[in-house]
C-alpha cells in the first residue's frame, strides 16, 4: 500500500465516556491502518495518569488538584448520569455484559496498536501533572507537534 | 475458496472484531481467505467498509443461529 493515512484525536474531556469513544475509534482507525495519534489536553490528561500514587514535589495548588481529579481511566466518571460515582459503576458492570472493552484495556490495546499518545505540557503544568505520574511511553509535545500531525490527517476529532 | 484461517470473534463487541480480524488479516498472503465469525451486529458495514479501506475483497457473508460468518480475501 502507499503512503499510510494518518487519524489525529484531541481528548480534552475527562470523562469514562467520552475517552472510550475516543479509544474506541483510535483502535479502529489503527485496524484501518492509519498512524494514529491522540493529544490529551487539559481533563483528558486523567486518562493517561497511573492509578497508584506517585511521591513528587509539588506546590499546594498542583497537589490539590492532583487529589480532586480522578488518578487513572479507571475512575474517570461519566459525562451523563455519573450520580456521584455510581453511574460507572453501573455502565462497567452492563459493558461486563455485553463484553465492551474497559478504558483501561482499550488504552493498552491502542498502545499495543502503537497508537501514538501524546500528552499536553502546557496543560500537564497548568494541572500539576508531572511525568511520573503519567503512564510509560507516551510522549510530551505541544500545539505544533499536534498540528504537525493533523495537517497531514485524514480524520480529526476534538473529544 | 483458499481458507486458510478462521477467526473466532463472537461475543466480542466494537472494537474488537476489527481489531482481531486486522491482526488475522496481516498473519496471511495476499490471495489467501480469512474466514470470520462474529456476533456483533455491526460487522457487516464493518468488515464491508474495512476491507474496502485495505484492498482486500469481501467474498460472501452469511448468518447462521445468529452467528455471522465472513470471508474476505487479503489483497
Amino acid at each position: 500500500m502507499t503512503e499510510k493515512k494518518k487519524t489525529t484525536i484531541v481528548l480534552f474531556s475527562g470523562d469514562y465516556d467520552k475517552a472510550m469513544a475516543a479509544y474506541i475509534i483510535a483502535n479502529g482507525a489503527a485496524a484501518y491502518d492509519h498512524e494514529v495519534t491522540i493529544f490529551h489536553t487539559f481533563w483528558g490528561l486523567n486518562a493517561l495518569r497511573k492509578n497508584e500514587h506517585v511521591p513528587v514535589k509539588k506546590g499546594f495548588m498542583e497537589k490539590m488538584f492532583g487529589k480532586m481529579m480522578p488518578r487513572g481511566a479507571d475512575k474517570m466518571g461519566l459525562s451523563k448520569m455519573n450520580f456521584a460515582g455510581f453511574g460507572p459503576k453501573m455502565i462497567k458492570d452492563i459493558m461486563k455484559k455485553h463484553n465492551a472493552m474497559p478504558l483501561p484495556q482499550l488504552i493498552e490495546m491502542a498502545q499495543e496498536q502503537d497508537v501514538k499518545l501524546v500528552a499536553c505540557t502546557m496543560t500537564m503544568d497548568l494541572l500539576g501533572l508531572k511525568q511520573e505520574e503519567l503512564l510509560e511511553s507516551i510522549e510530551y509535545a505541544g500545539v505544533a507537534a499536534y498540528l504537525g500531525d493533523a495537517e497531514e490527517g485524514n480524520v480529526n476529532l476534538f473529544i | 475458496m483458499k481458507i486458510v484461517k478462521v477467526l473466532d470473534a463472537k461475543g466480542l463487541a466494537c472494537p474488537m472484531p476489527i481489531v482481531k480480524t486486522k491482526k488475522a488479516i496481516n498473519e496471511i498472503d495476499s490471495g489467501e481467505v480469512l474466514e470470520i465469525h462474529t456476533t456483533d451486529k455491526g460487522a457487516k458495514n464493518d468488515l464491508a467498509a474495512w476491507a474496502k479501506s485495505g484492498g482486500h475483497e469481501l467474498l460472501k457473508h452469511e448468518e447462521v443461529d445468529n452467528i455471522l460468518k465472513f470471508w474476505i480475501k487479503k489483497g
